[in-house]
């Protein structure tokens, strides 16, 4: 049985809609994962922190407010520092194509825009999980 | 270098890992935490049950940043329930934890229950020996809290504080479900609101009642965890039954007990693995049932000869 | 409202007609219902209305239980006002937009203030990183708010302002500008959102915690009592609880009961109900399913004139009235196809119009992407003046009364409110309810309900779910970048740097301690904003005595 699928959802910021988050939470719940929800008003250093402590697989975040070309690369490039290279980032919002483009070149793993299927987001993130390969040994 | 060896040169990061692998009783897990275990110092364990609604969370929170303020090495485990459809948990009492200050090294771990009923994770002891190899000095565990009898934390935690609240049903309620006997220290949380003062006098009246009287007197703490009050009182309690364990022996007598069970919890896990994955498979069960209802067999001896299979 | 024997002669009718229905082609759908997941009968008629003492529930309009309106004539005496919420970058940039939006025909005026200023932070803090100017227009002193409404006569428009945590800040710095202008206080109309309730269960724009939250309002309530009387001290707001999620009868059914509590608040305080009620007023959604906003909005009125004058005992008319204003569900607009939004807009502001609303806004199609361009606001503010000049619903009031569908639909919708209202009581109260998470949870149930419909395509969107297009021409949008953000460092470092700092030290310490006895904070507030303390200066004076709001966490 492969292990269960561990994932951090924040919002960043200081936007709190919240609606699509925590459908999204529940969704995953749903689907066997273990969601930890650190809830609003997070600042990257709270996220990155939580991320590594719980091991998450993928952290994924949620910014309307027009702020993402700050807040995905800050977060980013602490999960880099930290240790959490292998950490799949991910996220959505009201995001314009280019600068999806963007920030997914720079990083990001995925970005779901409005509308999204909580379906494919699952489906997406089971895949992503499975294709990873860790190379570590315990002793 | 291995995880072990991250581990040991103070990763988080490794840490992290290794708490993962522990849950997920990755191939190895068991040689892993013997070598952990010989780093082990004794960490404290503290923890915190209550029915839902108690507010656990926050009295973790205050806790946990008092003791950080202290100086001490805190690290905290937050236990909520999986789903036993799904297997998925939504783990929200980090939420919580906000107060804490970022920069004190406090260790936060949401786990699910992932199948275990008695209020912890099945694999929460085995997570307080890595977290007590890593260097932490006090542990913060909070349960599930689902309201009903949580013996696990008997298992897990040195001193257990019962949280409740004024309208978390009357103090005989708690007398039914064997909270008198678990806790060593009682919280009234909420103690602004109506009742707090009825729920206190109906508690030190259960208490006195009880048959069988212990050494140590269980006092009864009123709290705000939301507006930070009643705190520090907990904590010296906290302490104080700390105290008492150690230099009453109990503290040893404790861990010993402790252990005992861990050592049946890793013979039982191995009869599992052994005996049951092995030989006491769905497909040999099915071709018994089959026998025993052709009259062939009677249940109760084919149940000794597998069993004489195992031992030979 | 019928003879018995005229009703019991359509129920035969009726079951001789779902008899011969039968024969005919079955339904092509396992369910109908309602966008709140009500399920919707094949037909209404009188059966569903009969038992209606009619001057009692429906009545005429302008007089209790107003089902069919607050006044007497209604659109025919005067239009709704034609409020477009709008804000964004820089102070300049708004007033250049508000300018634009006036010259066209808009009536009133409605600021969008970006998250830092919604949040109590000034644009220089380092959580305001990013958010700048980017979600409506940055405020950071007076000086910002005088070039917002530069060139703009106070004394002769209303202005909405959507702020609530700080909104005493904001009303004080607008009534500054008013004197700066010459005008008095007396003369200012307008409305604050200022509904910190509904902040908790959904819009979750916060800073202090309910209770000394509450004290901010009532402060307010009772300074505009005594200063600005024409001003509307709160806008009850169900339009963000609705987009959070809700179905319409828990918006209608929060957004009421919030309502209740601040009157009960304020009576606690010692206000005189006829004196503040008739400044209460209301915030609705509208949403996509026609016929149950309808019903949500007369039900609404109904609701609040019966216990406005039963429970609270208003002895004034005035103060039995439900004024509201409805902004179209930003939540129904899709990023696919944009430009579907004009018409879900439309059908959605006709709703508006149909349920008797004081003041509407209309969205621009473009919000899933972007604040609005000049082009997509225009054609926001041109739906309602078609609405309004083309379409001839204004020419009589309430013409939807009478509908048997749309009469049941009303009683449906109070008798659910109702039963809110009594779990509501059950609970403990509002507070008591925020504080549980009651509110939240059931929002989150609903929210997560109506995702699953669109995935199991139980329920359409048409772009989303079915007509999907992959190939689709792009519309031009909005670019808010950091250049707003630099001018405003820049303005805000001028404003530090020119004003009396011993003055404003002097009045934010006069603040304090007037928020930790029981002094008016809006005055203290007031005496700060003169001399150009910066908003995020003022919270900071009010945080230490408050404290700060964390929300429980839920599931």
């Amino acid at each position: 049985m492969p292990d269960k699928i561990r994932v951090l959802l924040a919002k960043p910021g200081l936007d709190g809609h919240d609606r699509g988050i925590k459908v999204i939470a529940a969704a995953f719940r749903d689907a066997g994962f273990e969601v930890i929800y650190t809830g609003l008003r997070q600042t990257p250093e709270q996220i990155v922190t939580a991320a590594i402590q719980e091991d998450v697989d993928a952290v994924g975040v949620s910014i309307l407010s027009g702020a993402h070309m700050t807040l995905f690369p800050a977060i980013l490039n602490l999960l880099r520092e930290k240790g959490g290279s292998d950490i799949l980032f991910f996220g959505g919002g009201i995001i314009p194509d280019e600068e999806m483009a963007q920030l997914e070149k720079t990083g990001v793993a995925k970005l779901f825009g409005p509308g999204a299927s909580t379906v494919d987001i699952i489906d997406w993130l089971k895949g992503a999980v499975a294709a990873r390969k860790r190379d570590e040994k315990l002793l | 270098m291995t995880l072990y060896e991250q581990f040991k040169g103070g990763s988080i990061v490794a840490l992290s890992r290794i708490i993962s692998h522990i849950e997920n009783k990755t191939d190895g897990y068991q040689d892993l935490l013997a070598r952990l275990y010989r780093h082990c110092r004794g960490i404290y364990r503290i923890g915190i049950t209550g029915p839902p609604g108690a507010g656990k969370s926050s009295i973790v929170n205050r806790l946990a940043g008092l003791l950080a303020q202290d100086g001490r090495r805190v690290a905290i485990i937050c236990v909520d329930p999986s789903s036993p459809f799904t297997g998925g948990a939504l783990l929200g009492d980090r939420l919580r934890m906000q107060d804490i200050p970022q920069d004190k090294g406090v260790f936060i771990r949401s786990m699910g229950s992932r199948g275990s009923s008695g209020g912890l994770a099945d694999s929460t002891t085995n997570v307080s020996v890595a977290l007590d190899a890593f260097g932490f000095d006090t542990l913060v565990i909070e349960t599930v809290g689902v309201g009903q009898m949580e013996l696990d934390i008997i298992d897990a935690c040195d001193t257990v504080v019962v949280t409740l609240v004024p309208e978390s049903g009357d103090a005989i309620q708690a007398l039914k479900a064997g909270l008198m006997e678990i806790a060593d220290v009682f919280a009234v949380n909420k103690a602004d609101r109506p009742g707090a003062d009825q729920m206190v006098f109906d508690l030190q009246s259960a208490l006195e009642m009880r048959v069988e009287r212990t050494e140590w007197e269980t006092p009864i703490i009123s709290t705000e965890a939301v507006n930070n009050k009643g705190i520090d009182t907990l904590m010296t309690n906290v302490t104080k039954h700390r105290n008492f364990l150690e230099t009453s022996g109990q503290l040893t007598h404790k861990r010993g007990s402790q252990i005992k069970k861990r050592v049946e919890e890793v013979i039982e896990r191995l009869i599992q693995r052994d005996l049951y994955d092995k030989i006491v498979t769905e497909k040999i069960l099915e071709e018994i049932a089959q026998k025993v209802l052709k009259g062939e067999e009677d249940p109760y001896t084919a149940g000794r000869s597998l069993y004489a299979r195992f031992i030979n | 409202m019928f003879e018995k024997s005229f009703i019991d002669d359509i129920k035969r009718r009726r079951q001789q007609w779902e008899e011969a229905q039968k024969k005919h082609s079955a339904n092509s759908r396992p369910r109908f219902m309602t966008i709140s997941g009500d399920d919707v009968d094949v037909l209404y008629g009188p059966e569903n209305v009969n038992g209606e003492k009619y001057t009692e529930k429906i009545g005429f309009p302008g007089e209790f239980p107003y089902t069919r309106g607050i006044h007497h004539t209604m659109y025919r005496g005067k239009m709704w006002t034609v409020r477009q919420f709008s804000g964004m970058g820089t102070p300049e940039q708004t007033n250049e937009r508000y300018h634009y939006l006036l010259s066209q025909g808009q009536h009133g005026l409605s600021v969008a203030f970006d998250l830092p200023t919604l949040m109590g932070y000034d644009s220089d803090h380092e959580r305001s990183l990013g958010e700048v100017g980017k979600c409506g227009v940055a405020v950071d002193t007076l000086a910002d708010m005088e070039k917002i409404f530069k060139g703009i006569d106070l004394a002769k428009i209303s202005t909405s302002m959507t702020i609530n945590a700080p909104a005493s800040i904001l009303l004080a710095m607008y009534i500054a500008v008013g004197e700066k202008q010459g005008v008095a206080s007396e003369k200012l109309t307008g409305t604050l959102q200022n509904d910190i309730l509904k902040e908790y269960i959904a819009q979750k724009e916060w800073i202090f915690p309910p209770r000394p939250s509450i004290r901010l309002i009532t402060d307010m309530m009772s300074f505009c009592a005594d200063h600005v009387p024409q001003w509307n001290t709160i806008s009850i707001s169900g339009y963000h609880i609705r987009e959070a999620g809700a179905t319409a009868a828990q918006e209608l059914a929060f957004t009421l009961a919030d309502g209740f509590q601040y009157v009960e608040s304020a009576l606690a305080d010692g206000q005189d109900v006829d004196v503040f009620a008739q400044r209460l007023s209301f915030f609705f959604n509208a949403h996509q399913d026609f016929f149950e906003e309808i019903a949500k909005y007369r039900a609404a009125r109904r609701i609040w004139a019966k216990r406005m004058r039963y429970k609270y005992g208003a002895k004034k008319e005035r103060s039995w009235l439900l004024r509201f204003h409805t902004q179209t569900a930003g939540c129904s607009l899709t990023a696919q196809q944009p430009e579907n939004n004009l018409m879900r807009t439309a059908f959605e502001a006709l709703s508006g119009v149909l349920g008797g609303t004081q003041s509407l806004h209309t969205n621009s199609m473009d919000e899933t992407l972007a604040l609005p361009s000049e082009k997509a606001a225009l054609l926001a503010l041109r739906t309602q003046q078609i609405i309004m000049y083309e379409t001839g619903v204004t020419n009589t009031i309430d013409p939807l009364a009478g509908s048997y569908y749309v009469e049941s639909l009303t009683d449906k919708i109070e008798a659910e409110a109702e039963a809110y209202f009594e779990e509501i009581d059950r609970r403990g109260g509002v507070l008591q309810c925020i504080e549980e998470g009651y509110f939240q949870r059931e929002i989150a149930k609903s929210a997560y309900r109506f995702q699953k419909e669109i995935e199991k395509k139980e329920r359409i969107i048409v772009g989303v779910n079915e007509y999907v297009m992959s190939d689709q021409a792009k519309i031009p949008v909005l670019k808010i970048d950091e250049s707003a953000a630099r001018d405003q460092f820049a303005s805000l470092k001028k404003v530090k740097g020119s004003r009396d700092n011993d003055k404003v030290k002097r009045t934010l310490a006069d603040l304090t301690t007037c928020a930790k006895g029981d002094g008016n904070t809006l005055k203290a507030i007031l005496d700060c904003v003169r001399v150009y303390a910066t908003e995020g200066e003022i919270v900071d004076a009010l945080r230490p005595v408050f404290g700060e709001y964390t929300e429980p966490p839920m599931f």
